[in-house]
C-alpha cells in the first residue's frame, strides 16, 4: 500500500516537516525534524532505487489524475540515482549541521534555518521525481528561494549580496525556463515530458521549438552554473554557512544538471538535438573552457572555500563535457562524475567547515601549519583533493577514466588530452593547500588550536570515505550510471 | 489590399507578442543596467510580467469565453496556461518579497543600496 505511494512521499515528507519547524520555533525540534526528514527521504529513495532496478520505470499519477492532464511523477534509473545522491547528502549534512552552525547562526534563527533546509531538500527531490515540465519549474523555485535564504544566513555581510545576486540570476534563469516551457506548450499543447517527447519531433523544425530549446538551455545552464554563467556561484559558496555550502555544492547544481539531461535527452529525445541544432559543439567548447577557466582562477584564490567553488565550476565542466559526447560512455561518465563530485566536494567542504569551526576563517594564510594541529581534518582535504585531481584509487579517477574513454571512442583524442591537462591545473591548487598546511610554520593562533570535534569529523569521513570506496569498488555506481545512460539514449527511436 | 486596412483586420494579431518582447527587454535591461538594488527587483518584475502576458495571450481565443460546460458555449479559451500563470505570479510575489527583504538587510549592513558603492566597500575589506 505505502510502497505504491513512495514517489509522492519522497517529496511530501520533507515538505510537511518544514512548516512544523515554524510551529515549534525551537532549534532542537527543528534539528530533529531535519534528521527525520532527510533520513526518511534517504530510506524512501533507496526503496525507490530498488523498485526501479527490479521493476523498471515508476509512473505515479498524482491524485489519480491520468497523465497528460494530471501531473505525473516518473522515476527512471537516473532519477532514482539522483534521488539517492540528494537524500544521502542531506542525511549526512543533517548529522553535521548541529555542531557546524553553533558559531555561525544565532540560536533564535536556527529553527528557520532547519525549515529552509527541509524546503530546499523537498524542492530538489521534487525536481528529480517530476515528469511534468511546469511542475519542474515550481520545484525549481521552491529549492531556489530557500537556497537564497540559506546563503544569506552566512556570518559575513557579503553573504547578503551573494544571496541577492544569486536571486537575480537564478530568477532570470528560472523565467527563461518558463518561457521555453510556454513555447513548447504553444506548439504541442502538453506539459507532460513523456507526451512532449512524442509530440516535439513533428514540430521540431519550427522556429518556436528551436527558440524554446535555446531558452530552456540558457535558463538551466544558469542554475547549473555552467561557464560562463557561473558568476553567482563563487560568492554564494564562499559566504554561505559551512553546512549550506556542503549541501549546495553536492546537490543543487547536480539536480540542475539532471534537469538539463531530462530536457535534452527526454523531452527532445526524439530529435537529434546534438546534430540538428549543433548543441554539441557549443556545449563541448563551453565545458572545456569552464574546465580550464575554473581551475585557472582557482589557483589564484586566497580563500580556500572560494578556491573550491571555482574548482566546482571546472568540475561542472567535466560533467557537461560527458553529456556533450551524446554517447553511452560519455553520458555515463557525466553521471558517474555527478555522483563522485558530490561526495568528494561535499567531503572537502565539510572538512573546511571543521577548520572554520575552530579557526573562524578559511583563508590560506591563516591556515599555515594547520596540518599538524588538525591532522584528521587536513587528511580529509588532501584525500578529497586527490579525488579532484583524479588520482587512481579515488572516485575522481573513475569519472575521468570514463570521460577519456568516451573521448577516445568518438576519436576526439585532443579532448582526452585536454581532460588530462586540466587535471594538472587541479594539482597546482591542491598543492598550494598542502604546502601551506604542512610545510609552513604555524601561527600562534594555529598553535593553540584543538582538533575538530567528532560530531563534525564523522560526517566528513562518511563522505570522504565514500569518495575512496567508490574509487576502489566502482561497480555499483558504474552499473547504475551505464543503465541510466542506456535508458536515456534508448528513448531515441 | 490596402496595408492599413489589412492591419486593422488582423488586429490585434501579433500585437500582444510584440508587447511581450518589448516589456521583456525593458525589464531585462533594468536588471542589467541599473545599480540600484530596488530598481533591479522592479526590472525583474517587469521581466516576469512579460512572461505572464505571453502565457495569457497564447491561451486566449478571439471571441472565446470561460470554459463553462453549457450548450450555448462553443468557443472557449484554454484555462490551463491561465492557471499556470496563477502559480507563476505566486512564485514572482515570493521572489519579490525575498529580494526586497534582502535589500533591507543589505541597507542595514552596508548603509547603501547602490551596487557600485557596495562593491567599493567590499573591495576595501
Amino acid at each position: 500500500m505505502i510502497a505504491a505511494h513512495l514517489p509522492a512521499l519522497q517529496v511530501v515528507v520533507p515538505l510537511i516537516l518544514a512548516p512544523i519547524c515554524i510551529i515549534f520555533r525551537s532549534a532542537t525540534v527543528g534539528w530533529v525534524l531535519m534528521l527525520a526528514g532527510s533520513w526518511s527521504a534517504l530510506a524512501i529513495a533507496l526503496a525507490i532505487l530498488e523498485q526501479v532496478t527490479t521493476g523498471g520505470t515508476i509512473v505515479y499519477a498524482l491524485g489519480d489524475w491520468a497523465a497528460p492532464w494530471g501531473i505525473e511523477y516518473r522515476i527512471d534509473t537516473l532519477g532514482a540515482f539522483v534521488l539517492v545522491i540528494v537524500s544521502a547528502i542531506a542525511a549526512v549534512v543533517s548529522l553535521y549541521v548541529k555542531t557546524s552552525i553553533e558559531h555561525e547562526i544565532p540560536p533564535v534563527r536556527r529553527y528557520l534555518f532547519h525549515c529552509m533546509m527541509l524546503l530546499c531538500l523537498s524542492g530538489l527531490l521534487g525536481m528529480t521525481v517530476t515528469g511534468d515540465a511546469f511542475n519542474l519549474f515550481v520545484f525549481l523555485e521552491i529549492s531556489s528561494l530557500s537556497t537564497y535564504v540559506l546563503i544569506s544566513f552566512g556570518r559575513d555581510r557579503r553573504s547578503l549580496t551573494a544571496a541577492y545576486r544569486y536571486l537575480i540570476m537564478g530568477t532570470v534563469g528560472a523565467t527563461f525556463y518558463v518561457i521555453g516551457v510556454g513555447m513548447m506548450y504553444m506548439m504541442t499543447g502538453t506539459l507532460n515530458m513523456a507526451d512532449l517527447a512524442a509530440k516535439v519531433p513533428e514540430v521540431a523544425d519550427t522556429r518556436t521549438i528551436q527558440a524554446a530549446l535555446a531558452f530552456l538551455t540558457v535558463g538551466l545552464a544558469l542554475k547549473v552554473a555552467m561557464f560562463p554563467l557561473h558568476l553567482w556561484l563563487p560568492n554564494a559558496y564562499c559566504y554561505a554557512p559551512s553546512a549550506v555550502t556542503v549541501f549546495l555544492a553536492a546537490t543543487a547544481t547536480k539536480v540542475a544538471i539532471y534537469a538539463f539531461i531530462r530536457v535534452v535527452f527526454t523531452v527532445f529525445g526524439g530529435v537529434e538535438v546534438f546534430e540538428a541544432f549543433n548543441v554539441q559543439g557549443l556545449l563541448m567548447v563551453l565545458a572545456i573552457a569552464g574546465m580550464f577557466a575554473g581551475s585557472a582562477v582557482a589557483i589564484y584564490q586566497t580563500n580556500v572555500k572560494r578556491l573550491m567553488a571555482y574548482s566546482s565550476v571546472a568540475q561542472i565542466g567535466y560533467m557537461m563535457l560527458g553529456i556533450s559526447f551524446g554517447s553511452v560512455t560519455g553520458l555515463a561518465g557525466g553521471i558517474i562524475h555527478l555522483f563522485n563530485h558530490a561526495v568528494t566536494k561535499g567531503g572537502i567542504f565539510m572538512a573546511l567547515g571543521c577548520i572554520a569551526y575552530r579557526l573562524g576563517s578559511v583563508n590560506l594564510d591563516d591556515m599555515a601549519g594547520i596540518g599538524k594541529k588538525m591532522p584528521a581534518t587536513m587528511l580529509a582535504v588532501v584525500i578529497g583533493g586527490l579525488s579532484l585531481i583524479g588520482v587512481p584509487l579515488t572516485a575522481g579517477f573513475i569519472s575521468k577514466w570514463y570521460l577519456i574513454r568516451a573521448a577516445l571512442e568518438s576519436d576526439a583524442w585532443p579532448i582526452a588530452l585536454l581532460v588530462l591537462l586540466s587535471s594538472l591545473l587541479a594539482v597546482i591548487y591542491v598543492w598550494r593547500i598542502v604546502e601551506t598546511a604542512y610545510f609552513r610554520q604555524p601561527s600562534r593562533v594555529v598553535e593553540e588550536m584543538e582538533p575538530a570535534p567528532l560530531s563534525l569529523l564523522v560526517p566528513t569521513y562518511i563522505l570522504i570515505g565514500a569518495a575512496v570506496y567508490f574509487g576502489i569498488d566502482a561497480t555499483t555506481t558504474i552499473d547504475v550510471a551505464i543503465a541510466a545512460a542506456e535508458g536515456l539514449l534508448g528513448a531515441k527511436p | 489590399m490596402d496595408p492599413i486596412l489589412h492591419l486593422s483586420e488582423d488586429f490585434p494579431g501579433l500585437f500582444n507578442y510584440w508587447v511581450v518582447v518589448v516589456l521583456m527587454m525593458i525589464g531585462f535591461y533594468i536588471v542589467i543596467a541599473h545599480d540600484n538594488l530596488v530598481k533591479k527587483i522592479v526590472g525583474l518584475n517587469v521581466f516576469q510580467v512579460a512572461v505572464f502576458v505571453f502565457y495569457i495571450s497564447m491561451a486566449k481565443i478571439k471571441g472565446g469565453t470561460a470554459p463553462i460546460l453549457d450548450s450555448s458555449i462553443t468557443v472557449y479559451s484554454n484555462p490551463l496556461p491561465h492557471v499556470l500563470i496563477l502559480t507563476a505570479i505566486v512564485v514572482g510575489v515570493a521572489t519579490t518579497a525575498l529580494g526586497l527583504a534582502l535589500v533591507v538587510r543589505i541597507q542595514r549592513a552596508y548603509g547603501t543600496i547602490e551596487e557600485d558603492e557596495i562593491a567599493a566597500q567590499e573591495d576595501d575589506a
